[in-house]
C-alpha cells in the first residue's frame, strides 16, 4: 500500500509551510511537495494607493528583507517618474541594501542553519537551534549574532529603524549619512570582515563531513538567473537581469521592460506560491534558481580581492567547470556574500559622493508603467506597477526570490526523499532525515511571507500518504 | 466683563462671551479636542470636548458652548473619560487608518489623541469602507480613508482663503468631504492651491504629492497667524 509523509510545519525558515511526501506500494518515494501554506494579498490591496506609498507600503511584506522591497519599489517608482537619482542616494541605496544582505545571510547560516552543520542533522530538535549553538559554540553564536546586528545598525543609521525604515522613495533617499555615522560602520568592519572569514574556514572543514548531504541536497543541474554588472561583475542593486544555463554559458539577457517575454509564473492548485519559470524552455523544464549560488554562478568576479578569492576557491573545490549545482552550497555562496557586501561596504564608505546633500530627485508621473529590481538577499526581486495618470496604482505584479526557487525547492525536497526515505523505514521516518529535507529547504533561505505577498515563524509539517491518499505519518512542531 | 465659574472644583475667572474650551485654557486646564482648531470657528463636530455642566442632565461641547455666571463645569470625571475613548474609537472604526504607512505617521492629532485617551484596541467591528484616494490636484491629495470629517479644511477654505472648496455631503455614516461640486479636486477652479487645507488636516487625509511615510509636518498655528494678522491689520 502506498503511503504519505507530512512534514508541518517546515521549522527554522521564515513564513509557513509543509512537506508531503508520497510513498509508493513498496514504501518507496514516488513524489514530494513543498506547499507554502500562507495567502498575503498585497498585489490585490496595494491598488487604488499612490505610487509614492509603495516603497513604504511593500516593505511590510517582510520583516527581514524590507529593504529589498523598499528599493525594488522605489527603482520601479523612479522609473515611473522617469528620473536617474542623485548619485548619493543612488550609493546610499546600495550601503543600505549590502548591510541588508549581511544581515540577513548572517540570520539564516548562524542563527537558523548552523545547528544543523555544527551540532548535526541527526542532534536532538530540542538543542538543534541558535540557543544549543550559544551553549556549544558561545563565540562563533556571539560573532553571528554580532554580525547581524552590524547589518542591521547600517539600516537604522541610513533609515532611522531596523526594521521597515520609510527611507528609499521614488526619486531617491529620504536622508544622507554623516561622518559620525559613516565612522561608527568603519570601526565595526575589521571585526565582521574577521566573523565572516572564521565561519568560512569553519564551513569548509565541514565539507567532508556534509559530503553525501551536499551530493543530495538538491544537486541537479538548473539555470541560474541574477543581476550582473555590465562588466560581469557581481551585482546587488542595478546591473542586467542575466539567465544562464547549467554550464553558465549566458543564454540572455533580460530587460526589465520585457521580463514577462522570458519569465513565465505557472500556478499549482496545492500551493499559494507561484511557479515562475524560463519560458523559452517551458514549464516545468525551465526551471532556473535564484539567490547567492545564482549570483555566484552567473558573475565572472566579485570585484573585491579577498571575496574574489574564495570565489575561485569555490568554483575549484565544489563546483564543476567553474559551476556549483549543489543547492547545499548556498550556505557556502552566502558565508562568501557576506565577506563580499562587507568589503564593498568599506568601499563606499570611503567615497566623497556619500557626503552629498542631494538625495532627492522631483518629478511627477511621467510614464503608467515601472519596473524594479534588486537583489534581495534570496535572490532577484522584481516590483512592476502600472498606474493611473495620476500615480495610483492599477495592477501590481511582484515577482520574489523563494518563488523563483520554488520549482527547485520541489525537486530538492524530493531528492532528499528519495535518498533517505527507504522502503524498509515502514513510513516510520527517523526525525534526523525528515530534518535533512527541511535543511534542503532551509538551504534556499525561502521566505514565504515575502513569496506568498504571513506574519509569525516557520513551523514545519511533513506528511507521508499512501497511494490512497490516507496519511500514514505525519510529523509537526 | 469678567464671569466667574467652577471648572473641576476650582473657582476660575473668563471673559464673557468666552467658551468654555477657551475659559479652561486660560486656566491652564487641558480638554482633548480634534476638530477645534486656533483661527476658525467652532462647530462641535468631533464631541471629544464634551464636558458636564451641574444641573443638566446631558453633556455639551466645551467648544460651542460659551461659559456664564456661576456655571459648575467638570472636564475629567471617569464617565467622560469612557466616552471620550469610545469616540475615538469610533473613529478608527469608521474608516481606515493604517498609521504604519501613513504619510501623518508621528504628526497626527487622531494618534496622538488615541494615545492620550488609552486606546489599545478598538472594541468596534472595524467597516473598512472601500475609499478613494483623489490625486488629480498637481500639489496636493485627499485620502479619503483617512478623513475623520472634522471640517476643518471646509472652515479654513471658507473662512481665512474665502475659496470655500471644500464642503460635506451626504448625512450620518455617509457623509463624506467633497471638494468643489463633488468634483475631482484638480477639476475645482475655485481652488486657489494656497495649501492651508494641507495644513489644517489633523490626519493624513490632506497631504502635499509625493510625501511618503511620516514627512507630512504641519504648522497649524500659522493659520491662526494669518487670520490675527489680516484681522488685526497687524502689517499695514
Amino acid at each position: 500500500m502506498s503511503k504519505t509523509i507530512l512534514i508541518d510545519p517546515v521549522s527554522r525558515i521564515e513564513g509557513h509551510a509543509k512537506i508531503t511526501i508520497y510513498l509508493d506500494e513498496t514504501g518507496a518515494v514516488n513524489d514530494a511537495r513543498f506547499h507554502v501554506t500562507e495567502f498575503r494579498g498585497f498585489e490585490k490591496f496595494c491598488e487604488g494607493r499612490p505610487v509614492g506609498e509603495m516603497p513604504s507600503l511593500t516593505a511590510r511584506i517582510c520583516g527581514i528583507c524590507p529593504v529589498s522591497h523598499l528599493l525594488a519599489s522605489a527603482k520601479a517608482g523612479d522609473d515611473i517618474l522617469s528620473v536617474r537619482i542623485p548619485i548619493a542616494a543612488q550609493k546610499l541605496r546600495r550601503l543600505m541594501n549590502l548591510g541588508q544582505i549581511v544581515q540577513s545571510h548572517a540570520l539564516s547560516f548562524f542563527h537558523l542553519s548552523a545547528p544543523d552543520f555544527l551540532l548535526g542533522f541527526d542532534s536532538p530538535p530540542a538543542q538543534r537551534n541558535v540557543f544549543g549553538l550559544m551553549s556549544s559554540q558561545t563565540d562563533l553564536a556571539r560573532g553571528g549574532i554580532r554580525l547581524r546586528q552590524f547589518g542591521q545598525t547600517i539600516i537604522e543609521l541610513l533609515g532611522g529603524r531596523k526594521i521597515h525604515p520609510a527611507w528609499a522613495v521614488p526619486g531617491g533617499v529620504r536622508s544622507g549619512i554623516g561622518d559620525d555615522e559613516i565612522n561608527q560602520i568603519r570601526e565595526r568592519l575589521p571585526e565582521s570582515i574577521a566573523v565572516a572569514q572564521q565561519a568560512l574556514q569553519l564551513y569548509k572543514t565541514l565539507l567532508e563531513t556534509y559530503h553525501e548531504e551536499a551530493s543530495i541536497f538538491g544537486n541537479f543541474p538548473s539555470l541560474f538567473m541574477s543581476l550582473v554588472g555590465r562588466d560581469g561583475a557581481w551585482e546587488h542593486y542595478d546591473g542586467v537581469l542575466r539567465m544562464v544555463d547549467s554550464a553558465g554559458k549566458t543564454l540572455c539577457d533580460i530587460e526589465p521592460h520585457h521580463y514577462a517575454d522570458t519569465l513565465g509564473e505557472a500556478v499549482e492548485a496545492w500551493n499559494y506560491l507561484k511557479y515562475p519559470y524560463y519560458k523559452p524552455m517551458g514549464y516545468p523544464d525551465g526551471m532556473y534558481r535564484v539567490g547567492p549560488l545564482a549570483r555566484l554562478n552567473v558573475c565572472t568576479h566579485i570585484g573585491t580581492p579577498l571575496a574574489d578569492a574564495e570565489l575561485r576557491e569555490f568554483r575549484q573545490r565544489v563546483g564543476v567547470d567553474g559551476v556549483v549545482s549543489s543547492s547545499f552550497q548556498y550556505h557556502y555562496a552566502r558565508l562568501i556574500e557576506i565577506l563580499a557586501g562587507l568589503e564593498r561596504i568599506g568601499l563606499l564608505l570611503d567615497d566623497p559622493d556619500l557626503r552629498s546633500t542631494h538625495l532627492r530627485a522631483a518629478a511627477g508621473i511621467n510614464q503608467t508603467e515601472g519596473v524594479g529590481m534588486s537583489e534581495a538577499p534570496r535572490g532577484t526581486l522584481i516590483h512592476h506597477y502600472q498606474v493611473d495618470q495620476h500615480g495610483l496604482i492599477t495592477h501590481m505584479n511582484l515577482i520574489i526570490a523563494t518563488g523563483q526557487n520554488n520549482l527547485a525547492m520541489n525537486r530538492t525536497v524530493k531528492q532528499i526523499a528519495q535518498h533517505y526515505i527507504r522502503p524498509a523505514h515502514q513510513a516510520n521516518v527517523p526525525e534526523g532525515m525528515l530534518n535533512r529535507i527541511e535543511a534542503g529547504i532551509r538551504a534556499f533561505d525561502p521566505c514565504l511571507s515575502c513569496s506568498t505577498h504571513a506574519l509569525g515563524q516557520m513551523p514545519l509539517h511533513v506528511s507521508v500518504l499512501d497511494a490512497n491518499g490516507q496519511v500514514v505519518h505525519e510529523k509537526m512542531r | 466683563m469678567s464671569k466667574t465659574l467652577t471648572l473641576n472644583g476650582q473657582m476660575i475667572s473668563a471673559r464673557e462671551g468666552e467658551s468654555i474650551l477657551d475659559a479652561a485654557r486660560d486656566a491652564g486646564v487641558s480638554i482633548p479636542t480634534l476638530c477645534h482648531m486656533n483661527g476658525v470657528g467652532d462647530v462641535g463636530a468631533c464631541r471629544m470636548c464634551l464636558v458636564e455642566l451641574a444641573g443638566s442632565g446631558k453633556l455639551v461641547p466645551a467648544c460651542t458652548t460659551k461659559i456664564s455666571e456661576g456655571m459648575e463645569v467638570n472636564s475629567d470625571t471617569p464617565q467622560l473619560r469612557e466616552y471620550r475613548r469610545m469616540l475615538v474609537e469610533l473613529i478608527f472604526s469608521e474608516r481606515n487608518h493604517v498609521c504604519a504607512v501613513c504619510v501623518a505617521n508621528g504628526n497626527c492629532e487622531l494618534q496622538d489623541l488615541a494615545i492620550h485617551v488609552g486606546m489599545d484596541h478598538v472594541r468596534y467591528d472595524y467597516l473598512y469602507p472601500a475609499e478613494n484616494v483623489d490625486v488629480s490636484h498637481p500639489m496636493f491629495g485627499m485620502d479619503h480613508n483617512r478623513c475623520i470629517l472634522c471640517t476643518r479644511c471646509v472652515r479654513t477654505c471658507d473662512e481665512i482663503e474665502g475659496a470655500h472648496v471644500w464642503d460635506i455631503t451626504a448625512r450620518g455614516i455617509k457623509s463624506h468631504t467633497i471638494t468643489g461640486l463633488a468634483e475631482p479636486w484638480g477639476e475645482v477652479n475655485t481652488c486657489t492651491s494656497c495649501g492651508k487645507c494641507v495644513m489644517a488636516c489633523p490626519t493624513g487625509a490632506i497631504f502635499k504629492l509625493g510625501a511618503t511615510v511620516a514627512e507630512m509636518e504641519k504648522d497649524r498655528e500659522k493659520l491662526a497667524f494669518l487670520k490675527n494678522a489680516r484681522e488685526r491689520r497687524e502689517w499695514v
